[in-house]
């Protein structure tokens, strides 16, 4: 499993997120372009996970900058296969400033690692959980994100240790 | 994680639509099903129970808003919300008046979408175990009003359990008061008809003309005074129970117009012409033996062995004296409830009394004596001269409740002269009752004598 930007991603934070999640990074940096409506000024979540899948082999988790959409919704903070090998997640609308906000590095991370695991979590088949406190509950707005943990619940926690992604296993949040 | 995962189907053309939205639910931890057509849909749901279907209201085909109105017509139970490009006043009234449960415009905030189908499924939960709880408290009370520990009531107990869960005919035989509608009830009410209506036909109560029009419904000028199309109570059932009482009263034409409607599901309105299918259980009851009068040749034999698949017998009250002092003690408590008396029970003469009596109109006969009582006796006890039962007269024509009817009819007849209407008035059932009363006793003025 590796960690890769995709576009704009602060080089800063993706180290610290590779760090904290013992996933190390990929090589180089995925150009999204191709995923583009121009339209809409945002980028296709489902398109990306297919080019990701074209340019790396193996598990592979992108980390953009840009505004995820899928064509019926305004907007998605990440998409994964579910099980698969290939995830993204946004931190466009983690960001304070998104909300009119000053901006907020250490909140910024404390929410990007919450939807790393959460995309890890649907890459080894998991479904969003019912426990509002298990980083794999739903989390459609900001304020979701912010309720939750980054820890996994019980349940989800031994469903991602005796799942078919074993690699991920070792590199649990404590 | 999710213990039991609710199921989705999404509807709509757009292969995108299907993908990006199926996969969404799947990670919202739904199971969720996919059709590019409304037509696809259908047969999905036909085959299996599905919890909301979110259908796009534009489709080639039957589009979104048909596919709800099948829904609901069929009375599939799902919950249905409807998906539109732009949103439209128009567009959401008439989904909702279609009884979806909501509308929803493309693209969808994440958001407000997970919110809308969340409550969608709550109130789906909500309903089925509203159901749920109800069909639990109808079942445990369903047999609750047929009193009675005498082997005889028990046997009638449980040939109702037996019978409700089939679809068959039941025939109910049992004297006036017996509780014959109780048991139609307690059948329906056991049955999985439960959910439908149960209508009561009381068929002596009919002319020939207007038990046609109400059993099968009749067209706008069908007759005189038929000013509106009116559906017949086998139309009003819609899949529910359709209770004959008093069968026995039918004329010969509608008992072959009955024979019809059994044979084949189908009737056809008075005056109409079209033939329309309806789906009912007929449940039956007569105070009359009706193979003597198919002997007689004044009941179809055919109809008879259609309404006598399964029979059960209520046995009258006499047969069953052990009963009457906790049918007393049941009346009592009801009537004091109702009417906010404070009895405690009844004393034993008063019992004694009870039992004693000969009983020729049944339980009902009791529920009317007890019901009095409660109004003029003294609390906390109910005495014998609280209860206004007269000894039975000698002769044993005189006890059968026909003939105390008879002279009833006869005398209050007398009194205005033979003025049906005022008669009828007196005697508080309608004119139309008296009428075929008069004709079934075969009264004439002539008989004044009986009086004397």
């Amino acid at each position: 499993m590796i960690l890769v930007a995709v576009g704009d991603f602060p080089q800063v934070l993706l180290e610290r997120l590779s760090r904290r999640t013992r996933i190390p990074l990929g090589a180089g940096r995925m150009d999204p372009a191709v995923a583009r409506d121009n339209v809409r000024g945002q980028y296709d979540s489902t398109r990306l996970l297919v080019e990701l899948k074209g340019h790396y082999d193996g598990v592979v988790i992108g980390a953009t900058g840009h505004d995820l959409y899928i064509p019926v919704l305004t907007y998605v903070f990440g998409e994964a296969e579910m099980p698969g090998r290939a995830a993204i997640f946004s931190i466009h609308r983690l960001r304070e400033e998104f909300y009119g906000l000053a901006p907020d590095e250490a909140r910024l991370e404390e929410r990007a690692v919450r939807e790393l695991w959460h995309e890890i979590g649907h890459l080894h088949g998991l479904a969003h959980c019912r426990d509002a406190a298990c980083v794999m509950s739903a989390s459609h707005s900001i304020e979701q994100v912010d309720a939750k943990t980054d820890q996994f619940c019980p349940a989800c926690r031994a469903f991602v240790q005796w799942g078919r992604l074993q690699p991920a296993a070792d590199s649990q949040p404590a | 994680m999710q213990p039991e995962k609710l199921s989705i189907l999404i509807v709509d053309d757009e292969q995108v639509v299907r993908d990006s939205l199926g996969h969404w639910f799947t990670e919202e931890g739904y199971a969720v099903e996919t059709s590019g057509s409304a037509g696809e849909a259908l047969s999905k749901l036909a085959s299996r129970e599905t919890d909301l279907v979110i259908a796009d209201i534009r489709m080639p085909g039957i589009d979104g808003m048909e596919l709800l109105e099948r829904i609901k017509v069929e009375q599939l139970d799902t919950a249905v919300i409807i998906m539109t490009g732009y949103a439209s006043v128009e567009t959401a009234v008439r989904a909702l008046k279609h009884g979806a449960f909501d509308y929803i415009t493309k693209p969808f905030d994440p958001d407000d979408l997970s919110v809308v189908v969340r409550n969608a499924l709550e109130q789906r939960r909500l309903k089925l175990e509203n159901r749920m709880l109800r069909q639990q408290i109808e079942e445990s009370h369903a047999l609750d009003e047929l009193i009675g520990q005498s082997a005889a009531m028990r046997r009638v107990r449980e040939q109702i359990e037996t019978v409700a869960g089939v679809d068959s005919t039941v025939l109910i035989e049992g004297e006036s008061g017996t509780g014959k509608e109780l048991v139609a009830r307690a059948v329906h009410r056991l049955s999985p008809r439960r959910f439908n209506p149960m209508v009561v036909v009381h068929c002596g109560a009919l002319t020939e003309t207007l038990i046609e029009s109400e059993l099968f419904g009749h067209e706008k000028g069908a007759f005189t005074g038929a000013q509106f199309r009116k559906k017949g109570k086998f139309e009003a059932a819609m899949g529910g129970t359709v209770f004959l009482d008093e069968i026995a009263d039918i004329s010969l034409k509608t008992q072959t117009d009955l024979l019809r409607v059994l044979q084949e599901c189908e009737i056809v309105r008075v005056g109409g012409t079209q033939p329309i299918h309806v789906d009912f259980r007929v449940i039956a009851a007569t105070n009359r033996n009706l193979a003597e009068m198919v002997k007689e040749g004044r009941f179809r034999s055919d109809l008879f062995y259609r309404l006598n698949v399964f029979t059960i017998q209520i046995p009258p009250l006499r047969d069953r004296h052990g009963d009457v002092p906790l049918l007393a003690t049941y009346f009592l408590e009801k009537y004091s409830k109702q009417m906010n008396r404070k009895f405690t029970g009844l004393d034993r003469p008063a019992l004694d009394l009870l039992i004693s009596h000969h009983w020729p109109g049944n339980v009902r006969e009791l529920e009317n004596v007890v019901e009095r009582a409660v109004v003029v006796g003294r609390e906390p006890m109910i005495r014998a001269q609280d209860l206004a039962v007269t000894r039975p007269p000698e002769g044993a024509d005189d006890l059968r409740i026909e003939s105390i009817e008879r002279r009833h009819i006869v005398r209050v007849l007398e009194s205005f002269g033979w003025n049906q209407t005022q008669a009828a008035k007196a005697l508080g059932i309608d004119r139309v009752t008296l009428y075929h009363k008069i004709r079934r006793y075969n009264l004439k003025p002539l008989e004044k004598a009986i009086r004397a």
